[in-house]
C-alpha cells in the first residue's frame, strides 16, 4: 500500500518547507518514501506541485491523476486544477487564500467563480483561510504550518510525530508561531 | 536511520564519502543543489566557476595531480564543458575525475530537451545513471573507482526527477583520499597529434574493457519476473516502468555507456516481447539494434517530454494514452516577483518599441506578456554576440533600435566574449547589463560580480564598470532601472551613439535579505481613473475590479515603481 498526497500551490508559497515536514513524518514512521519537488524557473510565482508518496515500498516519485489520497491545495485556484489528482474516495484540503495569475491580471482571463462549490460536488473539500489564521497567530507566512495541521489532522499519523517534525524543519526562532499556527490548523 | 536527501544532496554526499577534494561547477537547474551541498563540507575545496568549460578545466587540472574531483552541471552546460571533456578523455585521470549531468526532459526550466547520455558515446566516456537517491550516492562511489581504475573521467547522468527527487539514503563514513606524487608525464598529458595518437589507441582498449566490466557488473542488474515481457530501462524510467508493469521481468541498466550487450542479449533470450523504456532519444533501443537485438522502443513511446506509469503501460498494452487536454482553468505561468529590478528595464524597453536580444537568467521573463519585451533567445552569453550578428546584418538604423540584455552572472559566463568580439569588429551596439548582485533563476548563488564566494567568504570582486572600459567600450552608464525617467533617457542616448555602449542597470534582487522597501504600496481609488497604465508592468501584487487597479498587500513588497508610472499620483505607500 502507498499513500499519495499531492501539494499544489504558487511558487513562493512556502509548498517546499511543507513537503519537507511531511517527508519528516513519515521517515520517522518507517515507511519508504520519494517526495518530487519543482525548482528553478516554475518556481517564480507559477504553478507548482509536489507529490509525497509513502508506504513499504515506492518506486515512482511522480503521483498521476485520479491516484491521489489528499490533494492539499495552498491557493484555490491551484485547487481547481489539482482537482484532477484525487482519487475516488480522497479529498482535498483548500487554503480559500486567491492569487492572480497574470492572464487574469492583464484581462486575458477570469479567475473562476464557485470554486469551492465546483469541488465539493466531485469530492470531499475541507478549507481553511490559512492566511488569515496565520496572521492572527502573528505571521503570513506561517499559512504552509497551518496547512500542514490541517493535514495532520486528516492524516491517520499521531499528532505528536508532526509536531517533532515542524520543531526539526522550522528555525528556533520561530518555533512557537509555528507550533501555535499547526494547533490552529489541527483544530480546524 | 536513513535520512531523506534529495537525488542531488545523495550526489554532494557520494562525493563527501568518496574522499573528494575539488569540486568546481556552474549553476544549472536541476544540477546546482549537488555543489550547494558539498559546500557544506569543509573536507572538500568547492568553488562557482565563471562557466561550465572553466569548471570543467578546474576539475581536470585537479585531478592530473592527484585529487578526487568533481563538476556538476545542467545539461546545456555540457556543451560548454564539450571541449575539455573531449580531450580529457584521451588524457585520463590522476585522481578520479567525476562529471555529473542533470538533464530536464520535459523542460521544467530549459531551453532544449537534450539528451547527454549522447555525450558519453561521443567522448568515448563510461556514463553512469542512478534511478534514486540511494544508487546517486553508490554511483558516484563507484564512478571515482571506475574512474582510477581505468584512467577514465566518468560521467553520472541524472534527470529532473532523480535530482530533485528525495528518497531514503543511508550515510556512511568519509574515506580519505590523500594525494599521491605527482609526476609529470608528458606522453599522456600534452595532447598533441603525436601523443593523442597514442592515447586514442589507448581510449578504444579503455572502452573495451569497460563493456567488459558492464556485463560483470551488479549495476546492471536483471531482475526475472513473469517472461512474457522483458523491459529494459535506468534512471527514472525503470522507476516508472516498475510502477506501471510490476509483473514484468526487468533488466535495470546502471551503466548506460557501454552497454552490458551480453546481458541485454541474455536477457532478450529469456523473455517473449522485450521493451527499452527511455526518456528522450532512443539510446539504449539504437545500441540494441545495431547489435540485432529485437526491441521494441520509439514505435510505442514518444520522444518529447517526461514520462509516466500511464504513458509506460499503454505502450505496452497497446492502448491509447490520451494526452491531458487544456481544462478552460487559466493557466499560470512564471513572472517576475514583486519588486523585480528587471521589470523597469523592460517597462522602458517595451515603450520604445526596441528589438530586444534577450539571455538565459530571470529576466528572459520579460518576453511573457505583458511586458512581452524579448524578441531573441537562445543560449548563456548568446544577447550580446547575436545582437552584433543583427546590427552588422541589418546596419546603422537597426542597432539604433536594439539592445542586448543580460544578467550579471550570465555577463561573466560568456556575454564578456561577445562584448570582446563588439569592440574588436568595430560594432555599434547597446548592451544592458542587468545587474542585480546575484545569479538569481538558479536561487542565490554568488558570481564573480557579488563579491562572495560559495561558502560566504568575501573575495575581490570583479568590477563591470572597469572591466567594460578595460576591452575599449568608451561608453559605460550605471543606471537605476526603478528611476524609469532617467533610465529612458540614457538607453535613448546610448542607442544613438555611433560605438558600442555598455548600460548597467543596478538594483539588487528583491529576494535578497538585505532588500527592504518598506510598506507595501496602496491605490488611492479617488484619484485612480481607471487607465491601467499600472497593470502593463506585470506586477503580481496589482490587480483591478470594478475599474480601479487595487494592490494585494501580502504580495506587494513596496517597492515603489507603481508609484513612479502612475501619471495621476494615485499610487503611494502605505501608511507604516
Amino acid at each position: 500500500m502507498v499513500t499519495n498526497i499531492v501539494i499544489v500551490g504558487v511558487g513562493g508559497q512556502g509548498t517546499l518547507l511543507a513537503s519537507r515536514i511531511i517527508g519528516s513524518v513519515v521517515v520517522d514512521a518507517g515507511y519508504d518514501v520519494k517526495v518530487s519537488e519543482v525548482h528553478g524557473m516554475s518556481q517564480r510565482g507559477g504553478s507548482v506541485i509536489t507529490y509525497v508518496r509513502y508506504g513499504d515500498k515506492v518506486n515512482s516519485p511522480i503521483i498521476t491523476e485520479k491516484n491521489a489520497d489528499i490533494v492539499l491545495a495552498f491557493e484555490k485556484l491551484e485547487a481547481l486544477r489539482g482537482l484532477d489528482f484525487v482519487k475516488i474516495g480522497g479529498k482535498i484540503i483548500v487554503n480559500t487564500q486567491e492569487i492572480m495569475p497574470m492572464p487574469v491580471v492583464t484581462g486575458a482571463a477570469k479567475y473562476p467563480e464557485g470554486i469551492i462549490e465546483t469541488i465539493a460536488d466531485k469530492c470531499e473539500i475541507i478549507t481553511a483561510d490559512a492566511s488569515k489564521i496565520a496572521l492572527e497567530v502573528g505571521n503570513i507566512k506561517a499559512a504552509n504550518v497551518v496547512l500542514i495541521g490541517v493535514l495532520a489532522k486528516n492524516s491517520g499519523i499521531e499528532k505528536e510525530k508532526w509536531i517533532e517534525a515542524v520543531k526539526t524543519n522550522v528555525p528556533a526562532k520561530f518555533l512557537d508561531l509555528n507550533l501555535a499556527a499547526f494547533e490552529k490548523g489541527y483544530n480546524i | 536511520m536513513k535520512k531523506l536527501m534529495l537525488g542531488n544532496m545523495a550526489i554532494a554526499r557520494g562525493a563527501y564519502e568518496a574522499g573528494a577534494s575539488v569540486v568546481s561547477s556552474y549553476p544549472g537547474t536541476p544540477s546546482t543543489e549537488i555543489t550547494e551541498n558539498i559546500a557544506k563540507y569543509d573536507e572538500i575545496y568547492s568553488e562557482w566557476a565563471t562557466n561550465e568549460k572553466v569548471a570543467t578545466e578546474v576539475a581536470v587540472g585537479a585531478s592530473i595531480v592527484g585529487a578526487r574531483s568533481m563538476t556538476c552541471m545542467k545539461h546545456v552546460g555540457l556543451n560548454v564543458a564539450a571541449d575539455p571533456l573531449f580531450t580529457a578523455s584521451y588524457t585520463g585521470v590522476g585522481g578520479g575525475l567525476v562529471l555529473v549531468v542533470a538533464d530536464d526532459p520535459g523542460m521544467h526550466s530549459s531551453q532544449n530537451e537534450q539528451d547527454s547520455r549522447n555525450y558519453a558515446k561521443a567522448a568515448k566516456l563510461p556514463m553512469l545513471e542512478p534511478a534514486d537517491s540511494g544508487d546517486c550516492k553508490e554511483f558516484v562511489k563507484l564512478a571515482y573507482d571506475i574512474s582510477e581504475k581505468y584512467d577514465t573521467p566518468v560521467i553520472v547522468r541524472l534527470t529532473t526527477r532523480v535530482a530533485h527527487s528525495q528518497s531514503l539514503v543511508a550515510e556512511e563514513e568519509r574515506i580519505e583520499k590523500p594525494l599521491g606524487t605527482y609526476e609529470k608525464n608528458i606522453g599522456k598529458n600534452v595532447m598533441m597529434p603525436a601523443m593523442a595518437r597514442g592515447r586514442h589507441v589507448y581510449v578504444e582498449k579503455r572502452m573495451a574493457e569497460l563493456a567488459e566490466f558492464a556485463d560483470n557488473s551488479d549495476i546492471n542488474a536483471i531482475e526475472y519476473n513473469d517472461k512474457k515481457i522483458g523491459i529494459i530501462a535506468s534512471g527514472i524510467a525503470y522507476q516508472y516502468a516498475k510502477e506501471a508493469m510490476p509483473e514484468a521481468s526487468f533488466l535495470k541498466i546502471g551503466m548506460v555507456h557501454p552497454l552490458p550487450m551480453g546481458k541485454i542479449k541474455e536477457f532478450a533470450k529469456n523473455v517473449d516481447k522485450l521493451y527499452v523504456v527511455e526518456e528522450l532519444d532512443p539510446f539504449i533501443e539504437e545500441a540494441c539494434k545495431v547489435n540485432g537485438v529485437d526491441v521494441i522502443g520509439k514505435d510505442v513511446f514518444t520522444l518529447l517530454g517526461e514520462y509516466t506509469p500511464e504513458l509506460i503501460k499503454a505502450g505496452i498494452m497497446g492502448e491509447k494514452y490520451e494526452e491531458k487536454q487544456p481544462s478552460g482553468i487559466p493557466v499560470r505561468p512564471p513572472v517576475m516577483c514583486p519588486g523585480c529590478p528587471h521589470r523597469g528595464v523592460f517597462h522602458v524597453l517595451k515603450k520604445l518599441g526596441l528589438t530586444v536580444s534577450g539571455d538565459i537568467g530571470c529576466y528572459t521573463l520579460g518576453a511573457a506578456a505583458p511586458l512581452a519585451s524579448i524578441d531573441v533567445c537562445v543560449c548563456m552569453g548568446a544577447s550580446v554576440s547575436g545582437l552584433h550578428g543583427m546590427t552588422k546584418a541589418r546596419g546603422e538604423e537597426f542597432s539604433k533600435k536594439s539592445v542586448a540584455v543580460i544578467g550579471d552572472s550570465t555577463f561573466m559566463h560568456s556575454g564578456i566574449t561577445g562584448l570582446i568580439d563588439i569592440v574588436y569588429n568595430k560594432g555599434n551596439a547597446t548592451v544592458i547589463i542587468l545587474d542585480n548582485a546575484i545569479t538569481g533563476m538558479t536561487g542565490h548563488q554568488q558570481n564573480p560580480t557579488t563579491g562572495y564566494t560559495i561558502k560566504g567568504e568575501e573575495t575581490r570582486r570583479v568590477d563591470i564598470e572597469m572591466l567594460a572600459k578595460a576591452i575599449g567600450v568608451n561608453r559605460v552608464t550605471v543606471a537605476d532601472p526603478f528611476e524609469v525617467d532617467e533610465f529612458e533617457k540614457v538607453v535613448k542616448a546610448e542607442l544613438e551613439a555611433a560605438e558600442p555602449s555598455v548600460i548597467i542597470a543596478r538594483r539588487p534582487c528583491a529576494l535578497l535579505k538585505h532588500v527592504n522597501y518598506g510598506a507595501p504600496c496602496k491605490v488611492d481609488a479617488d484619484k485612480c481613473k481607471g487607465c491601467k497604465m499600472c497593470m502593463k508592468i506585470g506586477c503580481p501584487a496589482i490587480t483591478f475590479k470594478d475599474g480601479k487597479a487595487i494592490i494585494d498587500p501580502s504580495q506587494c513588497n513596496g517597492c515603489g515603481l507603481c508609484t513612479k508610472i502612475c501619471k495621476f499620483g494615485a499610487i503611494g505607500k502605505q501608511e507604516a
